[in-house]
């Protein structure tokens, strides 16, 4: 034990080091989780603080002020009806966080639920994964737009459009991740020692599914932030007057000649809420899955 | 092929998730009761459940998708009618895509961590994270309204002349193209990456290969196999974006009609039209899955 080599006690220490304190440490030294992680999470501190930052109340008409240009009592200018720009912007913030978020959480836990089952029930597999294949077929854009104007002009329908729409996705990641764990030897070892299907899933395969399908979310989170515009730039996803992205630009476009300030700033914040989350996606799938090289 | 059939039932779902009775809502809010009785009856709602589904699988094993209720056409003779303009604009921007996006792909992962590298990603990382619809209006706005240089909007079919198709089409798919050109310049990109650390790639480069050969067409080729798989996506991708693109240029395409069918309650219309591009796609796979296989012969599916 005393003529250990040189190199023996770094190695020591890395082993020992807990493997979670190991990738938050390099996350925070990872250049686009840091510039990612910074633009999402202001952007949210601005969607929460809405009411108190918004200089006026985001839906107040002044006809007097219709279309002032970017100015320093109206930063991002006024629309047609004399509303503030720079606070419906921000009220959007909240919308389109909300909905990305939601369908984020809803759609994971599906995708979970569905991708294990898939994977552990080989009699609902088949059928599981054909019905995957059958909404697959369909564009996503397409089938949320489907779903959502059969549903109504409501949040809760664009919620469950996009989630329908991006769940094939995710049940095929997890059911991808749980079929490659559930081969290993140690779930074998602990399927043998007579540990419950429950008890497996539960202590080896979901951990497992877990990196995979919070890479995947992220890029649904700023998809489906791309789609709620989308849907409300068509008018089948949040009604005026509640203020969202894609209507502020759908209302600016009949302006957008002569007022180009009404669905400039509103595009500006959906691509940088996309950008910060697709680089956030690139540096997590950096870190929890070799395989998949993204941004550095 | 049992997809078919589950697709089938899916489009056939669509109309029975109309809260409340779909007659009513189809008909509109000012109808008379003779006229919500009519649609009623034209649907086919006053029979039962399973034989409304019967009757739909029924007339769909004959070709018959339905009918359109504002167009008095058959759903497939309007998209018949539309899907040249779809068409041509996927097409264009699938042009234009596969070749800038495997270009700027194998680029960035042939000068890896260097600023060529980051400056490509860059460019690809704003293209998957802009909206289609805002970049869009801006351009109609620089390149229609300012420089003058294309039609602002309206579709010139190619029976009018190359010339004249080509500048209806341009911006628009070029617009298409940016998301499509930022997810395949990524995927490209890890794709070539893999490739570049393989064995062989050194072997070639050791038997005295120029850089040329070795990149151009070692590598290219194998990676040529990740694209084909992307292909399916890129189209998908355009036909969704499509939707979105003419909207905003007005293109008498599929897309805007079924924003447009949306719009009017058409639900016939609507359900006929996700059909027909359902049946479309699981051809598409199909035909990427043939050319996967033929392309890597490791590939054999059981």
């Amino acid at each position: 034990m005393t003529d250990v080599g040189i190199g023996a006690p770094a190695t020591a220490a890395a082993i020992a080091a807990p493997r979670g304190h190991g990738t938050l440490r390099r996350l925070l030294r990872h250049r686009s989780f840091l510039i990612g992680f910074t633009i999402i999470a202001l952007l949210a501190i601005l969607a929460l603080l809405a009411p108190l930052i918004a200089p006026v109340d985001p839906s107040a008409m002044r006809v007097r002020f219709r279309f002032r240009p970017p100015q320093a009592a109206f930063w991002f200018g006024t629309d047609q009806f004399g509303r503030d720009i720079f606070t419906r912007v921000l009220y959007g913030t909240r919308i389109s966080l909300f909905v990305g978020f939601a369908v984020c959480v809803v759609s994971g836990l599906c995708s979970a639920i569905l991708g294990v089952i898939a994977a552990q029930f080989r009699r609902l597999d088949s059928a599981i994964m054909r019905l995957m294949d059958a909404l697959m077929s369909f564009p996503a854009i397409l089938l949320a737009l489907g779903i959502a104007a059969a549903l109504g002009p409501r949040v809760s329908s664009v919620i469950i459009a996009l989630t329908v729409a991006y769940i094939p996705a995710g049940v095929r990641i997890v059911r991808a991740a749980a079929l490659t764990v559930r081969e290993m030897d140690y779930v074998q070892a602990a399927q043998v020692s007579g540990a419950s299907s429950l008890r497996i899933v539960l202590r080896h395969i979901l951990p497992n599914c877990f990196s995979p399908l919070l890479v995947h979310l992220t890029f649904i989170f700023a998809y489906a932030m791309l789609a709620e515009a989308a849907l409300s730039f068509l008018g089948v996803g949040i009604q005026p007057p509640i203020a969202s992205w894609g209507n502020i630009i759908a209302e600016g476009r009949d302006y957008a000649t002569q007022a180009w300030w009404v669905m400039l700033f509103p595009g500006i914040a959906i691509s940088l809420a996309a950008l910060s989350l697709n680089l956030l996606g690139d540096a997590l799938g950096d870190m929890l899955d070799p395989r998949l090289k993204g941004g550095e | 092929m049992p997809v078919i059939l589950i697709i089938s039932i899916l489009a056939f779902l669509l109309l029975s998730l109309l809260p409340g009775d779909p007659a009513m809502i189809i008909a509109g809010d000012q109808a008379s009761p003779a006229a919500i009785e009519q649609v009623r009856r034209q649907l086919g709602l006053d029979r039962s459940f399973l034989e409304q589904l019967g009757i739909w699988l029924f007339n769909l094993a004959r070709g018959n998708f339905g009918s359109s209720l504002i167009l008095n056409q058959s759903v497939l003779s309007a998209v018949g009618e539309r899907l040249p303009v779809t068409l041509s604009l996927a097409a264009l921007s699938i042009g234009f895509t596969i070749p800038v996006g495997v270009f700027l792909g194998s680029l960035a992962a042939y000068f890896r961590r260097t600023w060529i590298d980051s400056a490509v990603m860059t460019v690809a990382l704003l293209g998957v994270s802009i909206p289609a619809f805002w970049i869009a209006i801006l351009g109609v706005i620089l390149f229609s309204v300012q420089l003058g240089w294309v039609p602002s909007s309206g579709f010139a079919p190619i029976s009018q002349g190359v010339g004249r198709w080509f500048a209806s089409m341009a911006l628009p798919a070029l617009i298409l193209s940016l998301f499509q050109i930022g997810f395949l310049a990524r995927m490209t990109r890890s794709a070539m990456l893999d490739v570049l650390s393989q064995d062989y790639i050194r072997t070639a480069r050791a038997k005295g290969l120029s850089e040329w050969r070795t990149v151009g067409k070692h590598a290219l080729r194998n990676a040529l196999i990740l694209i084909i798989t992307a292909t399916g996506i890129l189209l998908s991708a355009a036909i969704g974006g499509s939707v979105i693109i003419e909207q905003v240029f007005a293109l008498p395409g599929i897309g805007r009609m079924v924003v447009q069918a949306i719009m009017a309650r058409d639900y016939p219309l609507v359900q006929g039209t996700m059909l027909i591009l359902g049946f479309t796609f699981v051809m598409i796979n199909l035909i990427v899955d043939i050319l996967y296989t033929l392309a890597d012969p490791r590939v054999r599916h059981d």
